[in-house]
Parts: structure tokens; sequence; C-alpha cells
């Protein structure tokens, strides 16, 4: 769900009676830009009000940046492999720069939104890099961000797994093997073809309803020239007909600044959870793709597994004297094998809780934009039309006769 | 009575500058009038057909089997392709529901809306509105007599041969026709139905005659020339926009309460043949034939006084350069004099009026500018609403054909409820937006008004300057009989040849005196056509503004609400999304 503010988990418990049930409450605020040109940034406060004993008191402030929340998400996204992970919003290098009032606003909405949808999941919630993010102080904030940038935020087992990655590619082309091993799953097959045309269709309605908040923009615009040009027609006539030219121009500016805070209104609530939708699809995708590398693990080392089977019997069969060794390594690998059939198969299990979880939140995130919608759009139109009708009656008394 | 009338007449200075120049001096206010113009039509034409509506008369449709006689060349083998542009726009005029369904193609589970959709629109009352304005175009509000009507319509564009072994290009002087039809009761065209071939160049021609005819009278500018290559000429798009302005032209001609009964526009809509209007020669030709007579002029030989009925006409059309020179060097005096005007009541009046058609032109450009953008934006948001539309209905398909789990049928629903009303928006904003061109462009064509307002008052101007002229001829040729009286009475018994250059400089004076009060007589008759026309553009500018004001309001309104229902209808159906919003 998005909300403004605040979301609970789970529980529908208001927070004032903190004793009963568990909750944890996040909101960011107050974007303030600090630095100066290139180097200016924006921060935000953090609130944080829970009754959860795991964290430091019932109220708790801190002040984080961007890059903190990435550094969170990053976190989240390596260590909960299996769930979607909630997106951000865009990094924007060119936008940063000009820091518009509506740019700061939509970012700090897409970031309360992000760190609620965290706080009410049932796994995330309970992570400790989230406490972190909620609690500490700034400087420790900043050290846990410069520990994990780049390359370095990849662990020594990470970095031999890139490594055999690429080894395997480079035999695999060399030795004219087949691509990589898919699962061969067909729910799981259709899941991934429905997800990558989701995001097409997607991002084509999230398209559209950009345009169409710069049109709403647009016709403010010309209403508001119009309304100028024909005041100064009225003025240039004179007499009734002069009035009425007059009304009928200062109507048309005040339609004008509807147009504009409707486009606001457009902006903020219907094409932002589209654009949300579809940064959630691909999360997804994201999640498919550990998916993928799991299953690929597993196969391999399944596969090294057997090997190193086969060649221990030989051994045994031989009574080498090497048994010993291989034996240890067949263990290892072996218990190995079994840990990424473990991980694999929690992915799987998890993105199929995820999904169920996905669409039902979809199908009441887009409920309420297109609730927002379509009443933001009636009440312009109704506003349009009370304006123009508002004439009416000085135009029909201009028209019996009196020059 | 001459000290008066010189006061009073050295009023005016500029404009007498820019009338004698002897380029054509109409194209600068007509480019720009026709950018708007065509600008217009390109906005209205480019998205939907039904969002262009032309003001042409219904009654004379489909010509293409209408038996009216005609001596056009019979249908070649090139006719088709023009001729299928007219009939079929209009049919698609009639028959909005056909039209949308080919615009907009439904997924088969969105027919019932697409009924209800057409429903709305054939409600929306802009078939009502057509029809006011079918008549509106056919005697727009001008007609004085209701009674009386001329109702004309131009169509059937056909190429036709340049008969002349002159081209050096075998066929190559083509050029178009158009069949221009009239059904009127007027008792001066003598039949009630009627119709004749003519060709742009014959519309310029009556436009000419209509100018010199009838000078004061705010007389409705004909379409641009646009001198282009004869290749564009034959383009269907231009020949159809050319059409529609013709039809435009002459409707308006035939909505003047003066014009629409001159014996130019009658013959021009009726007899047969060519044309039987005087041609208008080309500056250069007349300036040739005027190089040619003045040596003779300058050594006083020929044709240096202006003759009575030659000065009721403008010097600038005509082929005197020895006048034409005369009336410059006035102007020049004119302006250079810098002697106060006395305040005379009725040309103080005159001052004021001008003045203030010149404000109102001013802001008649703004506002018809920001017309055109307001009807564009309109436009744009019908558009991109429409798309937006589309985007959910594919959307919605999808999640329905793939939809595993409840929630997502709950999606796909909601989200159809959304395309839905989205296309249904969009319809509506294009539907009104058509209407609010018709509306919107009463300030087009007013401003185009503004056109014959300058040329009127210019011919006021040129009336005025040509009296002047012929003032100050008079008083030099006043001063020399003084001088030439005074010099023979020293001689005793008179010279001969003086006594007979006194004779002839009486005769001179006495032409001069008759010239110069014909063109006195003339002046105030244009300055009374310019009186009664102000008071005309006055009056039913009033008229067509608050009818303007009225239709843009109230379909706005009427649109707006449609919009506003569609929207809280599907309000109501997400409300429940709201609520769970603690």
């Amino acid at each position: 769900m998005i909300s403004t503010q605040r979301s609970l988990s789970g529980s529908s418990q208001s927070p004032r009676s903190p004793s009963s049930q568990p909750f944890l409450s996040v909101s960011v605020t107050d974007p303030v830009k600090l630095g100066n040109g290139v180097q200016a940034y924006i921060s935000y406060r953090v609130i944080t009000k829970t009754n959860l004993p795991e964290y430091q008191g019932p109220e708790k402030i801190v002040i984080r940046r961007y890059s903190d929340f990435v550094w969170l998400r990053d976190r989240l996204a390596e260590k909960y492999k299996g769930i979607f992970i909630p997106p951000l919003p865009e990094k924007s290098a060119v936008e940063k720069f000009r820091f518009s009032v509506e740019f700061i606003e939509m970012r700090r909405q897409a970031l309360d939104v992000f760190v609620n949808r965290i706080a009410s999941h049932p796994e995330l919630k309970q992570s400790e890099d989230l406490r972190t993010f909620l609690q500490e102080d700034e400087e420790t904030m900043e050290r846990a961000r410069s520990l994990e940038i780049g390359i370095f935020k990849k662990k020594p087992a990470d970095l031999m797994q890139i490594f055999k990655d690429v080894q395997s590619k480079v035999s695999d082309v060399v030795l004219g093997k087949e691509k990589p091993v898919e699962e061969s799953n067909p729910e799981y097959e259709k899941l991934k073809h429905y997800i990558f045309e989701l995001e097409d269709h997607l991002a084509e309605a999230q398209k559209q309803a950009f345009r169409l908040v710069k049109r709403h923009k647009e016709l403010g615009q010309s209403l508001a020239d119009f309304g100028k040009a024909v005041k100064l027609l009225g003025a240039c006539e004179g007499n009734s007909l002069g009035k009425a030219f007059s009304d009928l121009g200062t109507k048309s500016e005040l339609l004008s600044i509807k147009l504009q805070k409707e486009a606001h209104n457009l902006l903020m609530n219907f094409e932002e959870p589209l654009k949300d939708y579809v940064r959630a699809v691909q999360s997804i995708k994201a999640t498919m793709a550990d998916r993928a590398n799991a299953f690929k693990q597993q196969c391999e080392l399944a596969e090294a597994t057997k090997l190193k089977e086969i060649n221990l019997d030989k051994l045994m069969l031989i009574r080498s004297d090497r048994v010993g060794e291989a034996e240890f390594e067949y263990k290892e690998l072996k218990a190995e094998s079994e840990e990424a059939t473990r991980r694999f198969e929690l992915i799987v299990k998890l993105m199929n809780e995820e999904i169920v979880r996905f669409q039902e939140q979809k199908t009441s995130d887009m409920g309420l934009a297109f609730h927002e919608f379509a009443k933001g759009q009636a009440k312009l139109a109704n506003d349009i039309a009370d304006a123009w009708r508002s004439l009416l009656p000085k135009l029909e008394v201009c028209s019996s006769p009196d020059k | 009575m001459m000290g008066s009338e010189n006061q009073q007449l050295l009023e005016e200075p500029h404009e007498e500058m820019e009338n004698l120049a002897l380029d054509g001096d109409d194209l600068s206010h007509a480019k720009s009038y026709s950018d708007y113009r065509s600008a217009m039509s390109s906005i209205s034409e480019s998205y939907h057909p039904l969002s262009s509506p032309r003001s042409s008369s219904p009654a004379l449709n489909n010509n293409n089997n209408n038996t009216i006689n005609n001596n056009s060349s019979s249908s070649s083998g090139y006719s088709d392709p023009l001729l299928s542009s007219s009939p079929s726009y209009r049919d698609l005029r009639k028959n909005p529901s056909v039209s949308d369904h080919a615009f907009l193609d439904p997924p088969s589970y969105a027919d019932p809306f697409d009924e209800a959709a057409a429903a709305a629109a054939a409600n929306g009352g802009s078939d009502g509105h057509d029809d006011a304005i079918d008549a509106g175009s056919e005697s727009e509000s001008f007609s004085s007599s209701a009674a009386e009507f001329l109702k004309i319509s131009v169509s059937s564009p056909l190429k036709e041969q340049e008969n002349s072994s002159n081209s050096l290009v075998p066929g190559g002087n083509t050029y178009v026709t158009y069949l221009i039809e009239t059904r009127t009761n007027m008792p001066e065209f003598g039949a009630a139905a009627f119709g004749v071939r003519r060709r742009f160049r014959d519309v310029v021609t009556l436009a000419d005659r209509l100018a010199e005819a009838y000078r004061g009278f705010f007389i409705p500018p004909r379409p641009d020339k646009n001198v282009v290559e004869s290749q564009v000429m034959q383009k269907q798009e231009f020949v159809e926009q050319r059409r529609v302005a013709l039809e435009k032209y002459l409707c308006r001609l035939a909505a003047h309460p003066v014009i629409r009964k001159s014996d130019e526009l009658r013959v021009f809509l009726q007899v047969q043949g060519k044309l039987p209007l005087p041609v208008t020669t080309d500056v250069a030709s007349r300036m040739l034939d005027g190089a040619v007579k003045l040596p003779r002029q300058l050594f006083g030989e020929q044709g240096s006084v202006v003759a009575p009925h030659e000065a009721v006409q403008p010097a600038k059309g005509g082929r005197d350069l020895l006048r034409i020179f005369k009336e410059l060097k006035q102007a020049v005096v004119n302006d250079w004099s810098g002697a106060r005007p006395a305040v005379v009541e009725e040309d103080k009046e005159f001052m004021e009026k001008k003045e203030k058609i010149q404000d109102l032109e001013q802001q008649l450009s703004t506002t018809s500018q920001q017309a055109e953008a307001l009807v564009k934006a309109q436009q744009d948001m019908g558009e991109t609403m429409g798309e937006l539309g589309l985007a959910f209905i594919k959307l919605t398909k999808f999640e329905t054909e793939e939809a595993v789990y409840n929630s997502q049928r709950i999606r796909a629903a909601d989200t159809r409820s959304v395309a839905t009303a989205a296309v249904k928006a969009s319809r509506f904003y294009r539907e009104s937006n058509a209407q609010t061109v018709k509306h919107l462009d009463t300030l087009h064509e007013y401003l185009g008004l503004m056109l014959a307002v300058h040329s009127a008052f210019s011919d006021r101007s040129s009336a005025l300057l040509t009296v002047q002229t012929l003032s100050s001829e008079l008083s030099s040729l006043h001063s020399r009989a003084e001088k030439l009286d005074a010099a023979s009475s020293k001689i005793f018994g008179g010279d001969k040849s003086r006594v007979r250059k006194m004779e002839e400089l009486r005769e001179t004076i006495r032409v001069t005196e008759d010239a110069k009060s014909c063109a006195l007589k003339e002046y105030e008759r244009i300055k009374e056509n310019n009186r009664n026309e102000l008071e005309r553009l006055d009056r039913e500018r009033r008229d067509d503004f608050l009818s303007m004001l009225k239709g843009f309001v109230i379909n706005q309104v009427g649109y707006a609400e449609k919009i506003a229902n569609v929207w809280a209808k599907v309000a109501e159906e997400m409300s429940s999304y709201g609520k769970e919003n603690i």
C-alpha cells in the first residue's frame, strides 16, 4: 500500500496502544538541501516509532541521504535472495542538479514508500540492516556505507564465483557446449514471460501518464495566456461586451491554476505509482536473475559432486592412498552442493509466496492510484463546468438589447 | 472656404505615402492573416476528420450527379482524384459514428462501451450546432433582410487546359476551375438556381472590380494568390484548401448587405462562359502605358489636366503617371507642412474611431493566436488521454489472458474501467474541441475583416489626397492667372499669344474646378460609406462576439459535465481502495 506518512506492520492497531500489538512505523520527511554546487545533496529526516524490543526506545529520528537508502537496498538484496526487494526511485544524475520542488517531493514520497514496504514485509522487517539504517547515528551510517563501495562489497567467495562464472562461460564457448542450464519448469517459464511482457505494457502506460501530466500543464498555460488576451480585448471593446470578455478572461485564468494543481496531483498520485509499478517489476527481474544463478550453481555443484563421487569410487576400487583425501573433498563438495540446493529451493519457495503478495499489493496500489486519478479528473471537469457555467447568466443579460 | 478646406485636408499625412507606393500593398497584411488561417486549418485537419467542419451548404452536397447546367469540360480522367476529396468528406460529417469506428479499433470485449460512446457523441449536441453553423455560413449574421437569401457553394475542382499555342511545353498551361453554384430568391438574379465554372483568376478580377466600385466599404478580402509552381497547384490538398477559401469568400460577399446586390457579383455568379468584367492589367504594363504619355504631359500637350471623371478614381490604379507624381508630392507637402489642422468635429470622431479600430485589431490578433494555442492544447490533451486509454486496454487484455491469481483478475477489471473512461473522455475532448474551433473562428473572421477596414480607410485617404492635390493645383493655377493678368495689363492692346494663353488657362481652371468638385463629392461619398460600415461593423461585431462567447461557454460546460460524469463513475467504483488507506 502506498501511504504518505506511515504504515502499520500487519496489524490494524493504532500506535496509541503500544502495549499489546507490536508495531513499527516509519516516515521519511523534511527534505533539506545541503552542500553546494556539484556536491549538493538532499537529506531527509527518518522518524521511527516502535514498541519492538530490538529497537532503542519508542521513537528515534535520524538523518539520511539517498545513498543510505541505496546501501540498505543493496544489503537486503544480498541477504534476502528470493524476496522482491522494494524498489528505489532512480538515481537521476541530471535532475539532481536542478532539484526542482516537484523532484524533491516525488523522491521523498518514493523513499517513504520504500522504507514502509520493508517495515511491513514479514521477513525484511526483521533485518539487522534495517535496524542499523533506522537507528545508527550519521557517522556510523557513513562508515557502513563507505565499506560497501564497488567491487569491495563482494566477499571473497563471491569474487571466486564471478571468476568461475567467467571461466565456465569461456570453456563452454570453447568446447562448444550448450548454453548454461535453465530450469525447465513450465509454470516458471510462464511467469518469466509474464513479467517481461508486463514491464513493456506498464512502461507504455507510465509514458502516457507522464505525457498526460505535461498536457495538463500545457493546457493550463494556454488558458492563462488566452485569459489575459481576452481581458485586453474586453478592455478594448468596452461596455457590456467588454465586461463579458473580461469575465471570461478571469475565469480562464482561474481554470489555469486548477489545471496546474491537477497536473501536480496526477504526477504524484497517478504517474508515480505507475512508475513504482515498473520499478517493482524490475526488482522481480533481479530476483529472477538471482534464481537463475542459484539454479546454475546448484546444477554445477551437483554435477561436480557426481564426478567427485565417481572418482572416489574409482580410487576406492584400486585402493589408492588418495582415497582419504578424495573422500574428504567429496564430502565437502557434497555439503556445498546441498547448501546450493537449499539456497535455490529457498528462493523458489520465497518467490512463490512473494508473487502472491506482489499481485495483491499491486491490485490495491493500482486501485488507489485509479481512484485518485478518477477523482482528480472528475473534480477538474466539475470545476471547469462550474467556472464556465457561472458566466451564462451575465451573457444572457448582455444579449438583451442594451447598447 | 478654401482656407478651411485646406486645413481640413492637411491631416492624414503618412498613409498617403504608403498608398502611393507602386508595389502591391495588399500582400503584407494578407500574408500574416493567411498564416493564421493555414495554421488553423492544419490543426483542425491533421487529427480527425470530425474536428474540422467546413462551412458549406449541405443542400448542394454530392455534386457528382448534379444536373445544373454548366459548360465546363466534361469529366476527364483527371477529375476523379480531385473529386473524391470533397463529397466523401461531407459524407463523413453526416455519419459521425461511422468514422469513429474507423479511427479507434476497439477490442472485441469493449463493444458495449463503444455503442454508448457513439450514442453520447450523437447526443453531444454537435449535430444541432452543425446546423446552426451551416445556416450561419450561408448568410452569417450580417444579412440585413433575412427573407432574401443567397447561398453559394464551391465544388468540383477540374483541371483544364489553356488552349493556346504559346506554351512551349505541350499541354503545359493547365489551370483549375471550380463549379460555383448559387441558390437564391433575390429578384436581381431572375433565376432560382444556377451554376458557372470559374478559375481563380476570375476571382481576382471580381475582387479588383469590387474594390474600385465600392470604395469606402468594408469589402471582405479575397483568398491569397499564392505564387507557386503549377505542380503545387495541382496538389489535392492545395486545391481543397483553395476551394474552401473561395467558398468562404463568396459567402461573405453574399452576406454583405450592399455588395450582394452588386452587378459585379451577379455577373460573376451567373454569366456563363468568359467572365464579362474588365481584367486588371498588371502594374508593369500600366506604368509602361503611363510612361508613354508622360513626356507629352510634361510639355503640357496632352492630358495634364485631371478630367472630372478621372478624379473619382484613385490615382494609384491608373496610367496617369503625372497625376500619381502630383499626388505623391502633395502627400509629402502634407507630411512636412506641419500645420495644425483645425479641430473639426466629424473628423475628430473619425480619428478616434480609427484609433479604436487599430487597437481592436491588435487585441484581436493576440486573442486569435491564443485561441489557436488553446485549441491545440485541448487537442493534445484529448489525444494523449486516448493513448493512455489504449495503453491501459492493452494492459488489461494482457492481464486477463495471463491471470493466475484472483487479484490479477480484479486488477484487470479495474484497469479496464479506467481504460474505457479514458477513451470516452478522449472522444469528448476531441468533440468539444471541434465545436470550440468553430466558435473561436469568429475571432479569425473579424481579424480578416480588419484588412477590409484598412482598405476602406485608405480609399478615404486617397480620395482626400486627390482633393488636396487638385486644390493645390487650383491655387497655383489661380496665381498663374493673376500674374498673367497683371503682366498683360501693362502692355497696351494686349499680346495675341498672351490672350490665347489666358483663355487656355481659364479653361484649365474651369476643368480643374469641376474635377475638384467631383473629387470632393466622391470623398464625401466615401466618408459616408465609411461611417455606415463602421456602424454596421460595431453592431454586427457585438452580436457575433456575444454569440461566440455564449456558444463557447455552453459547449465547454456541456462537455466538461460529460467528462466529469465518466470519471465520477470510475471514482465511485474504485472508492473501496480509497478507504483502505487509513
